[in-house]
């Protein structure tokens, strides 16, 4: 079941939530929505459920216009960021749920229940009330409500929000494991990219009710579209200075821009991920830059180091590998040349 | 220091204890123990018997627990309808004249019951705006029944409303938006869902109500007329009967309403520490939600 939102646009009084935005979700696809809080993700994951109502634009289930649909009618299983189980209802209750409302035969209810709660492990627990859950197990208790129906859609809006890190970490590959084995087509809402890009094939990266970038996490990782992406997966150092004729300069930092081979000198900023910096005891031919070791965080699969280029006057984030780090012997204080392996220029015609 | 007496920094000198705790005692059996175990003294002093004769030899007496018993239960059903329907609106929507809404559900209780009693005989009554009219349809509203709901109601109005309106803000519309997305249709939604989550600060509100409703005397009063074994309820009933210097019969009726009372002070006891915890355990549900 594929999704297909066009020409979405939804305002809240004046505030502008989504303009004009257009998502594609291949059917039995994990599409993750990744954005700031405030870029409109969680507002075009409601449209897509009915629990909105956009102000204009379309929204399509396969060839289906849904646009104006009540939610009750257009079979999707929606996870809650703060799981919303029902109280009062033991878990076996809260995930017949669905099924009771749609008047299934108790022998087929009690079969489809049994079926889930195996599903997510919590089959011991069947006649808790939701109080006595952990965090962990009631979000697993809400994903099965929501898949009990079978829903053509299922959508989950923050859906690990409220755990802990390493609850998190486990339930994310387990809802992947879960999407392998039953293929529904869902989309998620999440404002982690580490998350979005574990658990998703296709990530659409939101910002003030824009999408910025669509594909999978390789290609967002590999060509951010734009500098407001590049900045937003986050780990790089920024370097404002101008393109002219083919170069991009900026200090001592020269690298090669063909898409401007102008006279004319243009403002443009630079990013250098952390780890394609490299550190070095000595100047070599490529730009680098002079700086100044200021703080070494050696616990960790990489040491980060933090440097300070006197040039530019601003910190740099560099990530070195444990070998190196040991090789080189650095110590706080060490003055040091700081090359980029890689480097993506923005014209800047665009503010983050 | 080695002061051989320990005295509790954060507690006041023995002498106010005491003095505050002796007059707190002192006024509420002055005010409300004495002259209720005096009621029941006064009702059962000619003992059972005569208290039984008094309550069931009376025909209008009983006409008046009769009709308590009939206007009650329809003002309680008609303030259930309208405080669900009140607090639903309030608390599951953002509408124009919201705030007002919820200011006029509090007026019955911020308005004496006579000036309310009086209203109603302004709109319905002979010289009322609509009384030609309803006379030309012989319809009886005031000094008959219908006036007494009316008037009822009215003072009776904010009880189940009041109740339920912070309980529904508390817990949210979450649970109900999760079942409209599993496909519950709104009745199935307020059946399965909002009513169970409810139930108990329902039961306390039409509790309160009923108790309320059947001890109303002010606007009752105005709008009732007097007329004895047709308007006369419980209430009108023990005054009439006081008036008529037939004490006994007076604190017979009056010990059957402050025995209802009672009864209510019991079940509203429970049910506060009932709801207390429902509160309790909503905030808590929420706060552990949010919890990152």
């Amino acid at each position: 079941m594929s999704i297909t939102v066009k020409q979405v646009s939804k305002s809240f009084g004046s505030f502008r939530a989504l303009e004009h935005v257009s998502v594609e979700v291949a059917g039995g696809s994990l599409v993750a929505l990744l954005g700031p809080s405030g870029s409109g993700k969680t507002t075009l994951l409601r449209i897509i459920a009915g629990l909105e109502v956009a102000d204009s634009g379309t929204v399509l289930y396969e060839d289906e216009d849904v646009t104006d649909a009540a939610v009750k009618d257009r079979n999707v299983g929606f996870v809650f960021q703060h799981y919303a189980l029902f109280r009062h209802m033991t878990v076996f209750e809260n995930v017949a749920f669905g099924l009771r409302v749609r008047r299934w035969p108790r022998k087929r209810v009690k079969e489809r229940v049994g079926e889930l709660l195996r599903l997510i492990q919590l089959d011991a627990l069947a006649g808790s009330y939701p109080s006595q859950l952990s965090g962990g197990q009631r979000q697993r208790v809400a994903l099965a409500r929501a898949l009990a129906p079978e829903p053509k859609v299922l959508l989950l809006d923050e859906p690990f929000g409220a755990l802990d890190a390493k609850v998190r970490q486990e339930l994310r590959q387990w809802l992947r494991r879960l999407h392998d084995e039953i293929h529904v087509t869902s989309v998620f809402v999440t404002h982690d990219q580490e998350e979005a890009f574990e658990v998703a094939d296709r990530v659409v990266i939101m910002n003030h009710g824009h999408v910025e970038q669509t594909g999978t996490p390789r290609e967002i990782f590999e060509r951010p579209a734009n500098p407001f992406v590049m900045d937003f997966l986050g780990n790089v150092n920024v370097f404002h200075g101008h393109v002219v004729r083919g170069r991009m300069k900026a200090g001592s930092l020269e690298v090669d821009y063909p898409a401007h081979p102008h006279d004319e000198p243009r403002p443009a900023t630079a990013f250098v991920r952390s780890h394609e910096l490299d550190i070095l005891r000595t100047p070599n031919g490529r730009s680098s830059l002079e700086g100044k070791i200021m703080h070494l965080s050696p616990a960790g699969p990489v040491v980060k180091a933090r440097v300070f280029a006197a040039d530019f006057g601003i910190v740099l984030n560099v990530d070195v590998p444990r070998d190196r780090y040991a090789e080189l012997g650095l110590e706080v204080g060490d003055t040091v040349y700081v090359a980029p392996r890689d480097v993506r220029v923005y014209l800047q015609d665009y503010i983050i | 220091m080695s002061t051989p007496e320990k005295t509790n920094p954060r507690s006041d000198p023995r002498w106010v204890r005491v003095a505050l705790i002796a007059a707190a005692l002192g006024v509420i059996g002055v005010l409300i123990v004495i002259p209720l175990v005096d009621v029941f003294v006064e009702a059962f002093g000619r003992g059972l018997g005569a208290y039984w004769q008094t309550l069931t030899g009376d025909a209008d007496t009983q006409a008046a627990i009769r009709l308590t018993l009939t206007v009650a239960p329809i003002a309680l059903a008609l303030n259930l309808i309208f405080g669900i329907a009140a607090a639903w609106a309030i608390s599951r929507f953002r509408f124009p004249g919201r705030t007002l809404l919820t200011a006029l559900i509090d007026l019955p209780f911020s308005v004496s019951p006579v000036v309310a009693g009086l209203i109603f005989v302004l709109i319905f009554g002979l010289q009322g705006y609509l009384g030609p009219w309803l006379r030309a349809h012989d319809w009886r509203i005031i000094f008959a029944t219908p006036g007494l709901v009316l008037a009822t109601t009215f003072v009776t109005f904010p009880f189940i409303a009041r109740e339920l309106i912070p309980l529904m803000e508390a817990i949210g519309a979450d649970e109900e938006i999760a079942a409209a997305s599993l496909g519950a249709s709104g009745w199935q939604l307020f059946r399965r869902v909002t009513l169970p989550n409810i139930k108990w600060g329902l039961v306390y509100g039409i509790i309160l109500c009923n108790a309320r409703a059947m001890g109303e005397f002010g606007a009752v009063y105005v709008v009732s007329g007097h007329i004895t074994g047709r308007t006369d309820t419980m209430p009108l009933r023990v005054e009439k009967l006081f008036q008529e210097y037939n004490t006994p019969g007076a604190f017979a009726v009056a010990s059957l309403l402050a025995s209802l009372a009672l009864v209510t002070l019991a079940v509203k006891t429970a049910l506060e520490w009932k709801t207390r915890r429902d509160l309790a355990e909503a905030a808590r549900l929420r706060s552990e939600g949010d919890a990152a």
